[in-house]
């Protein structure tokens, strides 16, 4: 397959991950935001900026609607769900004659959705504030289309390279965001024991679960019992849940190893040591083992290991040199 | 004039098909269908209002949904539009289409042996059928492609000529395409919606299929693969998504099986052309190019295109990629030199042409500017280097001052214009609102030369949708139809 056409479905899918997750942050905040006083709102707000990496020129002034557009609908800031959607759909229009009309359509229709003229008033931060307009609503529903987005992804495209290229870049995404988002609460929940007791702890927590949509599948294995090692565990590794860190790295593993299979690359061994050994360290370490260590280090070790395995992938299968593909 | 004489023609349908001095592709004269029109016009007319109301919005959804439109530039992200379609079959006879064919087969292969004399001998120059100046003077003549043998003495893999009827039917090109035609998709889409959506109609006429059009296409470009390249790798290069033909880009790389490349997905090495995939560098043999020469290789061409492939044209005078169609194809659809066409045809071939042309008057040639000057209010005057209606002056239409403005360009650069008699091509019947009424329309056909010259029976009809107008192109309100070409 083409690289640029390898380059434009990671992308795409890369881009409608990163604002699936921004669109359920801001959505779960929101909600959360309304069971507690506003003396915490400040700390709640500053962990979605870092669990969002920090967007540049995004900063928190005190008002939770006017951050909500600014990550919502600011196409100044490029991490906003408003340019993830865009972004995302002008990757596939560029590979048009590579996905299948309907999920042309499905993506075409949240793109038209999005920008349409009804938005506008959507964009008015003050329009929040007064609630004439419902940003749950308006969030839900790009929730909704991302979904269904993936679902037709599924059921539509054939699962051949492009399919696969889709996959490393949803998974990529959702790993590294998946330990973003951990690193972001680690000060809060296991950084000081003291505040055990404080009794807003339980919020935080269903927060945290239900930001990477976790909160009933968290339930149905440890039962409603919130405990942070627990939570921590299952969203790092869990093997089964789709959001856990583990789980999204073998997706990639699992992906990558169906591209190399099919382009019979042996080149690709930089690339497999890469994600086999984030894997192995997954599937083979225990919580209690990580949690006595620098966790914040080690969460930042996954992201970065994330990184290489997406610059990797850029120098095997898109971005090479033409002299060592001659020479290769 | 009403056509009224039977029941069936004093249908409501009709209360506003008036008949001019156009050649009429339903009605031979008031109150008399052409026999091949009887069926379509009662089936027209036996369809209640509503219902062919319904079939026409299946028709609109059926294109929308296939994402079947055109880029209309100027907007910021680029708007995308349908073509508009018209939902009356437009119907050639056997014994028309045999003489277009034949036409067409010929005239092909005249402009084709014209191109590989003037990139080599140059004899129909020596012999003064064509001046020389009026070659060398084009814009579209390539000094580059001097000397250079190409595969097959093919330079013309794929054309699209247009075709207009004069007031007595008869089929006369209006032009020639022979660089990078376009709207064939529209051909095919158009037929697989026709059949959607009037299959009834359609059986009881026996039409020619179209749809094995890409199948031939790739059959052409295969046939002009190098030699030594028994599975050669075929790509069709696209300018991409902002180019206002990308669907039909997209759609023929689908229909064929090829990969459907950019300029960045190619690179050459040593004279060989790649295309960069996730597996490494893969060969190319074949281009089947939708990108203008200009653009094509900056190190040849245009140095500011960043559509091209540097080093393209190296490759490609080493023989080691094929391009279709060759570089340098515009000198022979230069709108002067289309004046010589007809000497053309009777220089290499020694036949008369069987298609002729509209009459066309060259200011270069002094008795025939004269002409022009005199009756600038009775012509049409072509800017030779413009295209899509721009530069044009209209007689009839045209203000004093416009017509002075126009003598002084004539008088200024002669080589630059051509003047023809203001033509009313043919009209053939159009769903209006509630009723059928006469729009002007053309025929594109689209011609392919590999091993040997291939037509298939039909091409693009273009209508111009608003009453009166002569402008078929999609950016003027111009739209399509079905072109059924009958078996018997």
């Amino acid at each position: 397959m083409l690289s640029r056409v390898a380059d434009s479905l990671y992308w795409m899918s890369r881009y409608l991950e990163r604002a699936e997750h921004t669109t359920r942050l801001l959505d779960v905040n929101l909600n959360l935001m309304l069971d507690e006083n506003a003396a915490s709102a400040e700390r709640r707000w500053q962990r979605v900026l870092q669990a969002l990496g920090r967007p540049k020129d995004v900063k928190w002034e005190g008002d939770p609607y006017a951050l909500t557009q600014a990550l919502t609908f600011d196409t100044t800031n490029k991490a906003s769900i408003l340019s993830c959607i865009i972004a995302a759909r002008e990757n596939s229009r560029h590979v048009r004659e590579q996905i299948s009309t309907e999920q042309w359509h499905r993506l075409n229709s949240m793109y038209l959705q999005v920008t349409g003229p009804e938005m506008q008033m959507e964009r008015q931060a003050e329009a929040l504030a007064a609630g004439i307009a419902r940003p749950s609503e308006f969030l839900q529903s790009v929730m909704e289309a991302v979904h269904q987005f993936q679902g037709v992804t599924d059921s539509t495209m054939n699962h051949g390279e492009g399919w696969q290229f889709i996959q490393v870049g949803r998974y990529i995404e959702r790993a590294s965001a998946t330990a973003l988002l951990l690193e972001a609460y680690h000060a809060d929940l296991w950084g000081q024991p003291e505040r055990v007791g404080e009794g807003n702890e339980y919020l935080d927590w269903m927060g945290l679960l239900r930001s990477a949509t976790a909160f009933e599948a968290y339930c149905k294995v440890y039962t409603a019992d919130l405990t942070p090692d627990r939570i921590f565990e299952f969203l790092l590794l869990d093997e089964e849940f789709p959001h856990s860190v583990r789980f999204s790295i073998d997706s990639v593993q699992c992906a990558l190893e169906k591209i190399q299979g099919d382009s019979g690359k042996s080149r690709a061994e930089a690339l497999q040591r890469l994600s086999g050994r984030l894997r192995a360290s997954l599937s083979y370490s225990s919580v209690d083992e990580i949690l006595s260590q620098d966790v914040v280090g080690y969460l930042g070790g996954i992201q970065a290991q994330c990184r290489a395995i997406h610059e990797t992938i850029y120098e095997l299968y898109v971005d090479y040199s033409i002299q060592a593909a001659l020479a290769g | 004039m009403h056509p009224n004489q039977s029941s069936q023609l004093e249908h409501a349908v009709l209360k506003n098909y008036l008949l001019d001095h156009a050649y009429d592709e339903m009605f031979s004269g008031p109150g008399n269908l052409h026999r091949h029109c009887q069926r379509l016009l009662e089936h027209f007319t036996s369809l209640p209002m509503e219902e062919l109301q319904r079939r026409k919005q299946a028709a609109d959804l059926s294109f929308l949904n296939q994402g079947i439109t055109f880029t209309v530039y100027g907007r910021e992200e680029g708007t995308e539009k349908i073509f508009p379609y018209d939902l009356v079959p437009r119907i050639i006879t056997a014994a028309e289409w045999q003489t277009v064919e034949l036409g067409l087969t010929q005239r092909i292969t005249a402009l084709n042996l014209f191109l590989k004399d003037i990139y080599n001998e140059g004899r129909v120059l020596t012999d003064g059928i064509v001046p020389r100046e009026m070659v060398y003077s084009c814009k579209h003549y390539r000094r580059q492609m001097v000397g250079l043998q190409v595969p097959r003495n093919v330079y013309i893999a794929v054309c699209g000529t247009d075709l207009i009827r004069l007031e007595n039917g008869e089929f006369v090109v209006l032009e020639d395409n022979l660089r990078v035609p376009s709207g064939v998709s529209y051909m095919l889409t158009n037929r697989r919606v026709m059949k959607r959506i009037f299959p009834e109609l359609f059986r009881s006429y026996n039409v020619r299929p179209i749809e094995q059009y890409t199948q031939l296409l790739l059959g052409t470009l295969r046939s002009l693969a190098p030699e030594g390249r028994p599975e050669p790798n075929i790509v069709l290069l696209s300018p991409g998504v902002f180019n206002s033909a990308y669907f039909e880009h997209a759609y023929l790389a689908r229909q064929m099986g090829i990969e459907l490349v950019e300029g960045r997905d190619l690179v050459t090495h040593d004279n060989i052309v790649y295309m960069r995939t996730t597996n490494g560098l893969r060969r190319v043999d074949v281009i089947y190019r939708r990108v203008d020469d200009d653009f094509i290789d900056p190190l040849a061409f245009r140095g500011d295109s960043i559509l091209g492939v540097a080093g393209l044209f190296n490759a490609y005078r080493a023989g080691n990629v094929t391009l279709a169609n060759a570089f340098g194809t515009g000198v022979a659809d230069d709108k002067a030199l289309y004046a010589y066409v007809p000497d053309i045809i009777r220089y290499y071939l020694t036949e008369e042409p069987i298609l002729n042309n509209v009459e066309t008057f060259l200011p270069t040639r002094p008795k025939e500017k004269q002409h022009v000057l005199e009756n600038l209010d009775k012509l049409v005057v072509k800017a030779v280097g413009e295209s899509g209606g721009y530069g044009m002056l209209i007689g009839p239409q045209s203000t004093k001052a416009q017509r002075e403005d126009f003598a002084r360009k004539i008088e200024a650069n002669p080589r630059n214009y051509i003047a023809q008699p203001t033509i009313s091509f043919s009209r053939a019947p159009c769903l209006i609102g509630d009723e059928l009424e006469p729009r002007h329309v053309d025929l594109r056909p689209y011609v392919l030369f590999g091993d040997k010259v291939t037509i298939v029976p039909g091409g693009l009809t273009r209508v111009a949708l608003n009453r009166g107008s002569l402008v078929v192109n999609s950016s003027q309100g111009g739209g399509s139809k079905d072109t059924w070409v009958l078996s018997e």
